[in-house]
C-alpha cells in the first residue's frame, strides 16, 4: 500500500510498487487525463507534477513516491495553469488534443518557475513534449499570452 | 487520402450487404457528446428525450441544446466543428447552445457523398458536407419557423431567427421551446440556402467546440481512455518479421503474472488479456513464443533499395504519355537527370491504435476512432460471423491519425474482433475487451508510407521552357492487393504512387511517366497527403534545378509553366507578394503544389547552424481552398500540416534489417519538437469556389521548399530524405 497526496487528497494505492504511476492513475483510479504516448519518457504526454516539478508518469514508480504530492491535469488549478488553459482556448492551440494534458502540465510548471519566459526558455522547458499535430507555433504564442494574463 | 476511391467503394465493398443497412435506424445515436458550454460531455445514449427534435444531422432538445451529428471522424482536423458551423449558420443557432457528436455507423444516412460509404479521408469532410449540412440546418430552421407560426398564429414569413431566438408577432421563443412542435412538422422537400453575404458564422473566426475539454484532460473523448465496468485490457505479442506466424507458445510464466486473466491467439499473434495495461504488458514480456518464418519477409531496406535502384534502369508500366518526351530531350539545350529516394515512414499519431469491443455471441459493440466506419462494420460482422445490424460502432474522437486509422484491410477492427471472439469462445463471458497497441506495436507493425525512388530526366530549351520530361517511379503501390485495386490501378500504374506527378498541371506537353510496383511483404498505407509526399518533392526540386539551368527566377519560371492553372499560379503569386524580407543569414526556397483540390505555396527561410544542421526559421504560405469556412482552423491545419511534413523531412525514417524494423519507439524515430518549429505566416486567398480540404495539402510543399533553400545555402541538391542522411539534421 502506497499513500500519495493526489490533487490535494490523501490517496492509498494498493498496487505493486513497480507499477508506473501512469497505469495506477489510468487503470486503478480511472483518471485518464494523463495520457499514454510512448511509455519511455520521451513524448511527455503523461506529464504530471510531483511535489510541483514536472515528471513523466510512465517512468515514475509507485514505490518511489510514498507521501509525494501528485498533481494531474484533472486537479491542476494554480493561477499559472488557469492562465495556460485560458490562453490555450483563446489561441485555439489543440488539434487532436491528445498531447495537450502533458503540454499544459509542462507549460504551467514553466510559468511557475519563470513568469516571463523567453523563446529559449520555452524551447528548453517544452522540448520534451511531442505534438504530432505540430501545434508548436501556437503553444509558444499561448505561453507568452498566459504570461501576459498572469501579469495583468 | 483515398480520394481516388470516390464513388467506388460502394459497389465494391458494400453492395452485397446493402439491404441490411436499411434495417438500421437513422435516429440511433451512440458515442459521446461534446460542446455546449456547461455540460461539455455527456453520454448521449441516455439522452435525447422523446419530445426532442431529432433529424439525422441535427437534434434539438427542450433544454435548448442543439447537437450536430457529425458523420466524419474528428482526429484533430476540426471537421466536427466545421460541420457544426455549417448547420448553425443556416439554423441561426447561437454558438453557445451548440454541441457535436459523432454519428453511428450507418452508410445510408452518413455516407461520405464522395465515397459512397461512411468514411473520412482525402481532405473531403467539408467538401462533401458543405451543401448537405447547410441543408440540414436550413430544414431544421424551416420546421422551427413553421411550428412558431402555428403556435403564434402568424405568417411564417414574418418570423425571424437570430442567435437561437425565434421572434414574430411580438412573441419570442428559444429553439428548445419549439423543438417538440417542430418535430411534428413535415421535413421540407426543398430548402433555399443563404447567400454568402447572409452567413453569420461561415468565414468567421469561431472557436472550436472541442477545445475547452481538450485543455482539461479530454476526459471521455478518446477510445484509449474508455472506462467500462468489468473491462479487460489486451496486448498482442506480434511476430518480429512481417508474414511470420506463431509456431509454438509457452504461456506458463505469462499466466502467472498478477492480473493476467487469459492468453489467446489470433492471426496477429499471441494475446495477453489482463485486468489492466501494466499487467498485460508484463504478461506479454513473460511469453515464450517461437515463430514460423517460412513466409516471412526477410529483406531489409538496404536490399530493397538495391532492388528498387536496379528497377530505375528498367522500363516500367506506362501512364498515358503526352507528346514526344524522348525526342524533345534529345534536342534540349540542357538536360538534367536526377535520382531520388524516400524512406518508409510511420504515422506516429500520439494516441496509439486501440479498440474496445463487447461481444455476447450474438451482438457486438465497438468503441474506437473508426475512420472508415462502413468498412470496419463489414469486417467486424464478417469476423464475428454475425449480421451487419448486430454490430454497432461508437466513433470516438481520435488522438491523431494522419491516415493510420483508415486501412483497406480494417486490420485493427479485425484483430479486436478476433480477440473478443476468442475470449468469448474460451470463457463464454461477455466482457468489454480493450485491445491496445503499445508505442512499439504502433511503430513497428507496418502500414508505413511506402519507400519510393524516382528518376527524372528533364530538359530546358534555349527559350527557358521545359523541353521533355521523363519520369520513373519505383515503390509499393498502396492500393495493390486491396479491394480498391480495380479502381485505382490502371495499366499497372498505382495512382497513389504518381499523383502530383502524372497529373501535374505544369505545361509539360512532352511528358512520359512509368512505374514499377515491386512486391514486398511490408504492409504500406497512405500517410498524410499520400503520394504527394514524395511526388511534390521531386517535381518542385526539379523545377528549381530547371529554373537555374534556364537562368530564370524560380517564381517566374514556374509561372511561365502555369498558363493553364490560374489557381496554382495565384497562390504562388500571393506567397511571393506577401512574403517579407528574409531574416539576416537565412536562405530562401519556394515550392507550390496542388493536392486534394487545394492549392498551396510555401516559402521557407532556412538558417545553417554552426554545426551544419538546418533550422527552418519561418515559412510563408498562401492557400486557396475555395470558401474559407473557418479561417483560423485553416491556418491551424496549414501550420500543423507543414510541421508534420517538416518532421519527416528532418529526421523520420523507418529502416529494416533482415526483415526486422529497426525503430521501436520515438527515441529511434524522433518527431518534430517545439525547438524545430518555424514561425508560420498563412495567407488565405479569398475565393467563392466550393470549399476543398485543408488537412493534407500543406504537407507536400514544405520538403521541396526547404530543400531548395538548402541549395541556396550550400550548393547541395537534396535528392534523398531525411536530412539526417546528409548531416543537415
Amino acid at each position: 500500500m502506497t499513500r500519495i497526496i493526489l490533487n490535494g487528497t490523501e490517496t492509498d494505492l494498493d498496487v505493486s510498487p513497480d507499477m508506473p504511476l501512469l497505469w495506477a492513475l489510468r487503470d486503478s483510479l480511472q483518471m485518464t487525463g494523463t495520457k499514454f504516448g510512448c511509455g519511455v519518457a520521451f513524448c511527455g504526454a503523461c506529464t504530471v507534477h510531483i511535489d510541483g516539478i514536472p515528471a513523466r508518469a510512465c517512468q515514475t514508480y509507485i514505490g518511489d513516491i510514498e507521501g509525494a504530492e501528485v498533481t494531474t491535469i484533472e486537479g491542476v488549478s494554480s493561477p499559472e495553469a488557469q492562465a495556460i488553459q485560458a490562453a490555450w482556448v483563446e489561441l485555439q492551440v489543440p488539434q487532436c488534443g491528445y498531447c495537450q494534458s502533458g503540454q499544459i502540465m509542462s507549460a504551467s510548471a514553466l510559468l511557475k518557475e519563470t513568469p516571463k519566459p523567453t523563446d529559449e526558455d520555452i524551447d528548453f522547458a517544452m522540448d520534451g513534449n511531442l505534438c504530432r499535430c505540430a501545434t508548436y507555433a501556437r503553444i509558444r504564442k499561448a505561453i507568452h499570452r498566459a504570461a501576459e494574463i498572469l501579469e495583468a | 487520402m483515398f480520394h481516388y476511391l470516390e464513388k467506388t467503394l460502394a459497389s465494391q465493398v458494400v453492395a452485397p450487404t446493402r439491404r441490411t443497412f436499411l434495417k438500421l435506424s437513422a435516429g440511433a445515436v451512440g458515442g459521446l457528446l461534446i460542446g455546449g458550454g456547461v455540460a461539455p460531455i455527456r453520454d448521449a445514449q441516455a439522452s435525447t428525450p422523446a419530445e426532442a427534435f431529432v433529424q439525422p444531422f441535427v437534434h434539438i432538445t427542450p433544454d435548448n441544446q442543439v447537437t450536430v451529428i457529425v458523420k466524419h471522424l474528428d482526429m484533430g482536423q476540426g471537421s466536427a466543428n466545421g460541420l457544426a458551423t455549417l448547420v448553425a449558420d443556416e439554423l441561426d443557432a447561437d454558438l453557445s447552445q451548440l454541441s457535436v457528436q459523432h454519428a453511428p455507423s450507418n452508410p445510408n444516412v452518413y455516407k461520405n457523398l464522395l465515397f459512397g460509404v461512411q468514411g473520412t479521408g482525402g481532405s473531403t469532410a467539408i467538401a462533401n458536407s458543405f451543401e448537405q449540412y447547410r441543408q440540414a440546418g436550413a430544414a431544421a430552421k424551416a420546421m422551427i419557423v413553421q411550428a412558431a407560426a402555428e403556435r403564434w398564429g402568424v405568417e411564417p414569413g414574418t418570423i425571424t431567427v437570430s442567435a437561437g431566438t425565434v421572434s414574430g408577432g411580438g412573441n419570442s421563443a428559444t429553439l428548445g421551446e419549439l423543438a417538440s412542435a417542430a418535430a411534428e412538422q413535415p421535413v421540407p422537400e426543398t430548402v433555399s440556402l443563404k447567400a454568402p453575404e447572409q452567413w453569420v458564422y461561415i468565414g468567421k473566426e469561431t472557436q472550436r467546440l472541442d477545445l475547452p475539454v481538450k485543455t482539461q484532460g479530454s476526459v471521455g473523448l478518446f477510445g484509449i481512455d474508455l472506462q467500462q465496468a468489468d473491462a479487460l485490457t489486451a496486448v498482442t505479442l506480434r511476430p518480429p518479421r512481417f508474414g511470420a506466424t506463431v509456431a509454438s507458445v509457452d504461456d506458463g510464466s505469462a499466466r502467472a503474472v498478477d492480473g493476467v486473466v487469459e492468453v489467446l491467439q489470433t492471426p496477429a499473434g499471441v494475446v495477453v488479456v489482463a485486468q489492466n495495461m501494466w499487467s498485460a504488458m508484463q504478461g506479454r514480456t513473460a511469453l515464450e513464443v517461437t515463430w514460423d518464418e517460412t513466409n516471412a519477409e526477410m529483406r531489409g531496406t538496404d536490399e530493397l533499395a538495391a532492388e528498387f535502384s536496379a528497377l530505375l534502369d528498367q522500363p516500367g508500366n506506362a501512364a498515358p504519355a503526352r507528346g514526344d518526351a524522348a525526342g524533345k530531350l534529345a534536342s534540349a539545350a540542357t538536360v538534367i537527370e536526377a535520382d531520388y529516394s524516400f524512406p518508409y515512414l510511420n504515422h506516429g499519431q500520439m494516441e496509439p491504435l486501440n479498440a474496445t469491443v463487447m461481444f455476447d455471441g450474438e451482438k457486438a459493440e465497438f468503441w474506437f476512432g473508426s475512420q472508415i466506419q462502413t468498412l470496419d462494420h463489414n469486417v467486424a460482422a464478417a469476423v464475428l460471423g454475425i449480421d451487419f445490424p448486430n454490430v454497432s460502432i461508437n466513433t470516438m474522437f481520435a488522438g491523431g491519425s494522419f491516415g493510420r486509422r483508415a486501412t483497406p484491410d480494417a486490420h485493427l477492427t479485425a484483430e479486436a474482433a478476433m480477440v473478443v471472439k476468442a475470449w468469448f469462445d474460451a470463457t463464454g463471458e461477455a466482457r468489454p475487451i480493450k485491445l491496445v497497441f503499445t508505442r512499439e506495436d504502433d511503430m513497428a507493425s507496418g502500414y508505413f508510407r511506402p519507400m519510393h525512388m524516382h528518376r527524372v530526366r528533364a530538359g530546358v530549351d534555349e527559350n527557358g521552357m521545359i523541353s521533355g520530361w521523363e519520369h520513373r517511379v519505383v515503390g509499393q503501390g498502396i492500393m495493390i492487393g486491396t479491394p480498391f485495386e480495380a479502381f485505382t490501378v490502371k495499366d499497372g500504374v498505382d495512382h497513389s504512387s504518381v499523383e502530383g506527378a502524372a497529373d501535374t498541371t505544369y505545361d509539360l506537353p512532352d511528358f512520359a511517366l512509368d512505374t514499377h510496383h515491386p512486391t514486398v511483404g511490408i504492409p504500406v498505407l497512405w500517410w498524410r497527403a499520400v503520394g504527394h509526399t514524395h511526388t511534390a518533392f521531386v517535381m518542385e526540386t526539379m523545377m528549381d534545378e530547371l529554373a537555374e539551368a534556364a537562368g530564370i527566377d524560380p517564381v517566374a519560371f514556374r509561372l511561365n509553366h502555369l498558363t493553364s492553372d490560374a489557381r496554382l499560379a495565384g497562390v504562388l503569386r500571393e506567397a511571393a507578394d506577401r512574403v517579407g524580407p528574409a531574416p539576416d543569414g537565412t536562405h530562401r526556397g519556394i515550392a507550390v503544389h496542388k493536392s486534394f483540390n487545394t492549392y498551396v505555396a510555401e516559402i521557407a527561410d532556412v538558417r545553417l547552424r554552426e554545426d551544419g544542421t538546418v533550422k527552418v526559421e519561418q515559412v510563408t504560405c498562401a492557400i486557396d481552398c475555395g470558401v474559407a469556412v473557418n479561417p483560423d482552423n485553416i491556418r491551424a491545419q496549414v501550420e500543423g500540416g507543414l510541421g508534420f511534413g517538416l518532421s519527416a523531412v528532418l529526421r523520420e525514417e523507418i529502416t529494416l534489417t533482415d526483415g526486422q524494423v529497426d525503430q521501436l519507439n520515438y527515441p529511434d524515430y524522433p518527431p518534430l519538437r517545439i525547438s524545430d518549429m518555424p514561425t508560420v505566416d498563412v495567407h488565405i486567398v479569398a475565393s467563392a469556389e466550393a470549399p476543398t480540404g485543408v488537412g493534407e495539402p500543406a504537407t507536400p510543399p514544405i520538403g521541396p521548399a526547404v530543400a531548395n533553400a538548402i541549395y541556396r545555402a550550400t550548393g547541395q541538391r537534396i535528392r534523398s530524405l531525411p536530412l539526417t542522411k546528409h548531416g543537415l539534421a
